[in-house]
């Protein structure tokens, strides 16, 4: 179906918030862009939010959203697909929000599968309490609550994840609008629950976080771009790949291999998946490896909200309830 | 042999055994015969909390006390006329509880030295031949030797055999009380009906016990306890989470709003969620979340998408959900939240009664965050009071606490079931594109002649808006850091809730004169020991009133009144002194309080003791 809306009739009265040069409003604008090509009435569409900065998102959205409280838009939301499978709903996260006070809601609503879209804003740090370190920062982070540096050895978002089988991981970039365009619909796409982990850049509490990733000069050494079906290939000239070695991944020049030889990406393989979660290393450890962006893994697996609903109709095929004959119960008997 | 037959107007007995003995469906089977027969009743389960405590001890006992009788009954009665005993640790724990003069009935295989010493009894101490029971009448039965017997060709397993023993006992107080073995037989039929084995077993053993006590020399009389003279009409037996499950179920369908049931598993909250995941022939959508948050949340959630979003719990959980209570009253989405009250602080007494909880209510959350209360006075009481919790909740949109505990939660009584046609109507107000201004504008927080906005849900084309737990400028719903507004907003949500007591009945006396000397005020689960307590107090020509509150928040609006017409005021509670403070707070009376905090419920001996001697006091 066709809609009749356009980015600018999702655009609210309301003033925008975040500080000048946060990577939220590339997130917001590309968001905006995206969502009128999916084809979804507009009325249907809800955006909850927990708190934190990227939870101020649904206020800027002209849908129907929540700004709830902090960590349990995941739970929410859960109940909201669970009564009204026909909205479209989309939870807007971050990294503490999501992964720290609302870390258990996160992983109980991967593993039941609502069909919902999870946008996780990861800046790695506290922007709305104004730079703490948070479960996604590096160990040794020196922020105002650790001077010393952190002690916490940091989540690793995506492996967690597919640890608590999330059917459809992937990740993108506030800074590559396209990228973050495509795999936004591919998140849509998907039947049950997407979780895109999302680069973002806090540009006052922890600038810089990922350009190595998102810089001109090292994003073709230092970011893979996944497309299922392709051999991974990477370099500023494309002259390199990963092998596989056994169940070690190898950087290889592409000089003197054949790209069969490669491993070539298949977003149904859980293996592999989990093999991709872990090219998470620093700069610098040994067999260092890029960081991949796009879609890790998608599976189809059934729905908690249609696994709800065949229960009850298959409750109900055998006769609609009588409230009457309920409260009445087995046994009764009759005082004259 | 000749036996013969005495009259008693009413019964208490105990049943008491292992955790594991079956003391519960023993129990609970012969309430349901005594409730089919027409005796009044009322049930008081008493267990320990761990599933299977040590076997023997005094910590695994389990008891079951049940009052039956031709007159009106209001409480499990205070003290027991029968003791039934399977073990050793099961006289010791409730010996206490016997009248003077009572019956106990022991299991004579659960006295061997094992069991003595598991009970701690001192070495060589049989209480059973001590003569130290000579004040009680003592009979002594081998249960298990009997069950034993009786099975002895049926094939089954000795710890299949062994499961059998509460039958026998079943069976021998069907016919020491008169009654037909029909509704248990019935119930092992039904609950077996995979098992045919099974069922033959426990029909026999059954019948073994009814025979036993017919042949035995030991027992001469049996008791005959009339039907009780009770208004007119179909009666079944309720207990009181049972009572708020189909209250739920009646409200969902009275408001034509689909139920969303989120809760995590909590004594002695659960069966409400056993019971309404049963309903799914109704359309009930229960949802076992990963903990309490994620319990109230999806609630909340499923609130905003137009469904009668609940959540239950008992104290600890409550307190979890705490922060989204404020969520939702923020949000103004109707929301029920049922708290099943237990032993606290903390992790408490979980299998045990209090009402300590009410201040957690009222006041349990941050900022100025007021929630209308309101709490069941018998097992019953729970279906009517639960459906008027969710027609506040959706009426006002707001969430609204429902209170029941322990007590009447697992406790039963007969219950004169209305038909769904008497039951009051609940009515959801949605928003339309008709709620638009006149120049087009949606207001999510617009009030209505109640202070309540309309429920506007997704899906409502044109009517796009967002709500959150940020302060809400007035109307607009816009979010505002105004200090003029956040000072009008807070007011704006009292005087809501205040508003309600213009939609609620106004408070009237359960008994005794508008005014006078003494007046007991009263709220939840103390209504059966009070009632009696005051009942008796007037037979003794005592002069007392009784106040029996069901609306805690808001108050209803003549109570201030009620209590000016009193020289003195007593407020027995479950707790140590909550409601006697709000009244003092509210009204400035000098209420008094009359507290009990054993993790059980009041006695009716107990309130009137209270009553009489504040009688001689003033």
């Amino acid at each position: 179906m066709t809609t009749t809306y356009t980015a600018k009739d999702l655009v609210t009265d309301q003033d925008v918030r975040w500080c000048p040069g946060c990577g939220d409003y590339s997130i917001l604008k590309q968001v905006q862009t995206v969502i009128p090509e999916l084809g979804i009435e507009k009325e249907k569409l809800v955006f909850i939010s927990g708190i934190g900065c990227s939870s101020r998102f649904p206020y800027y959205m002209d849908t129907f959203g929540m700004h709830s409280i902090h960590g349990r838009a995941t739970a929410i939301a859960s109940g909201l697909k669970a009564t009204r499978p026909d909205l479209s709903v989309w939870i807007v996260t971050g990294d503490g929000d999501s992964m720290s006070i609302g870390g258990n809601h996160l992983i109980h609503l991967l593993r039941r599968n609502f069909d919902v879209n999870i946008l996780l804003f990861n800046n790695e740090i506290y922007g709305l309490t104004k730079g703490q370190y948070s479960p996604t920062s590096e160990r040794g982070k020196i922020t105002k609550s650790t001077p010393m540096g952190s002690v916490d050895h940091p989540f690793n978002p995506l492996a967690l994840c597919l640890g608590a089988d999330s059917t459809f991981i992937a990740r993108t970039m506030d800074r590559d609008p396209v990228h973050l365009r495509t795999t936004l619909k591919r998140a849509h796409q998907h039947k049950g629950t997407s979780l895109l982990e999302i680069y973002q850049n806090c540009n006052v509490f922890n600038d810089g976080a990922f350009e190595l990733f998102t810089e001109k000069s090292s994003k073709p050494e230092e970011a893979l771009f996944l497309e299922h079906g392709q051999p991974l290939v990477f370099g500023i000239n494309k002259n390199k790949g990963i092998k596989l070695d056994g169940f070690k991944p190898v950087v290889v020049e592409l000089e003197g291999n054949s790209l069969n030889d490669l491993w070539i990406h298949d977003e149904s393989d859980r293996m592999k998946a989990s093999l991709l979660t872990r090219f998470f290393g620093e700069m610098g450890a040994e067999n260092h490896l890029p960081r991949p962006f796009g879609v890790f893994y998608q599976e189809n697996r059934y729905t908690y909200e249609d696994a709800m609903l065949e229960q009850l109709e298959e409750a109900t095929s055998k006769g609609i309830g009588n409230l009457d004959a309920m409260i009445q119960g087995k046994n009764t008997w009759v005082v004259e | 042999m000749n036996k013969t037959t005495e009259i008693k107007k009413d019964v208490t007995i105990l049943f008491a055994g292992d955790s594991g003995d079956g003391i519960q469906l023993t129990g609970t089977q012969f309430t349901n015969t005594n409730a089919l027969f027409g005796n009044d009743l009322s049930t008081f389960p008493n267990f320990p909390a761990e599933i299977r405590a040590p076997q023997g001890t005094l910590a695994g006992v389990s008891g079951f006390q049940l009052h039956f009788g031709s007159e009106q009954i209001y409480t499990p009665g205070d003290e027991c006329d029968v003791l039934v005993v399977m073990n050793a640790a099961a006289l010791k724990a409730n010996l206490k509880n016997l009248k003077a003069g009572g019956s106990i009935i022991a299991n004579t295989d659960g006295f061997d030295p094992k069991n003595l010493k598991l009970a701690k009894y001192p070495d060589g101490v049989q209480p059973l031949e001590d003569h130290s029971l000579d004040k009680f009448k003592l009979y002594t039965i081998d249960v298990t030797k009997m069950t034993k017997t009786a099975l002895a060709d049926s094939g089954l397993g000795t710890k299949e055999i062994d499961r059998t023993k509460n039958m026998f006992v079943l069976g021998f107080i069907c016919w020491m009380y008169n009654r037909s073995l029909e509704t248990s037989v019935n119930y092992v039929k039904e609950q077996f009906r995979k098992k045919p084995e099974i069922v033959e077993a426990n029909t026999k053993v059954l019948k073994a016990g009814y025979h036993f006590g017919e042949t035995s020399e030991t027992f001469t009389t049996r008791y005959q306890v009339e039907k009780a003279a009770m208004p007119p009409g179909v009666y079944r037996n309720i207990m009181g989470n049972q009572a708020t499950a189909l209250g739920l179920l009646a409200a969902s369908k009275l408001s034509g709003l689909e139920m969303f049931f989120g809760t995590y598993p909590i004594t002695p909250a659960s069966d409400i969620l056993h019971e309404l995941s049963k309903y799914k022939n109704f359309g009930v959508k229960t949802f076992q979340a990963e903990d309490e948050i994620a319990a109230i949340t999806s609630a909340i959630g499923a609130s905003f998408g137009g469904a009668l979003g609940v959540t239950s719990s008992s104290g600890p959980g409550i307190a979890l959900k705490g922060e989204a209570i404020g969520l939702a009253l923020m949000l103004e989405l109707p929301l029920l939240i049922v708290n099943v009250q237990r032993g606290g602080p903390s992790t408490g007494l979980p299998t045990k009664t209090e009402q300590a909880d009410l201040m957690q209510a009222i006041y349990g959350r941050n900022g100025e965050s007021p929630v209308p209360v309101i709490a069941a006075y018998s097992p019953s009481n729970c279906f009517d009071t639960v459906i008027e919790a969710a027609r506040l909740a959706v009426e006002f949109m707001t969430p609204v606490f429902f209170l029941s505990d322990g007590y009447i939660a697992n406790g039963a009584e007969p219950w004169r079931f209305p038909k769904e046609a008497d039951l009051p109507k609940i009515t959801p107000v949605f928003a339309t594109i008709n709620s638009k201004t006149e120049d087009g504008k949606f207001l999510p927080y617009k009030r209505n002649e109640k202070l309540s906005r309309e429920w506007a849900i997704p899906g409502t084309k044109g009517l796009e808006h967002r709500i959150g737990g940020l302060e809400k400028e007035h109307e607009t719903g816009n979010i505002s850091y105004d200090p003029a507004n956040h000072e009008f907003m807070v007011k704006m949500r009292q005087a809501k809730v205040d508003k309600i007591a213009d939609y609620i009945p106004l408070q009237k006396l359960e008994s005794g004169p508008e005014k006078g000397k003494l007046l007991i005020v009263g709220w939840g689960s103390t209504y059966g020991s009070i009632t009696a307590a005051a009942k008796q107090a007037v037979a003794e020509g005592i002069e007392v009133s009784h106040v029996h509150l069901r609306y805690l928040n808001p108050l209803p609006k003549n109570l201030g009144e009620i209590l000016s017409n009193f020289e003195r005021i007593i407020v027995p509670e479950m707790n140590n002194g909550q409601l006697v403070r709000i009244l003092r707070d509210k009204y400035l009376v000098p209420a008094e309080g009359f507290n009990k905090i054993k993790g059980e419920p009041f006695s009716t001996k107990e309130i009137l003791g209270k009553i009489r001697e504040a009688v001689l006091v003033s």
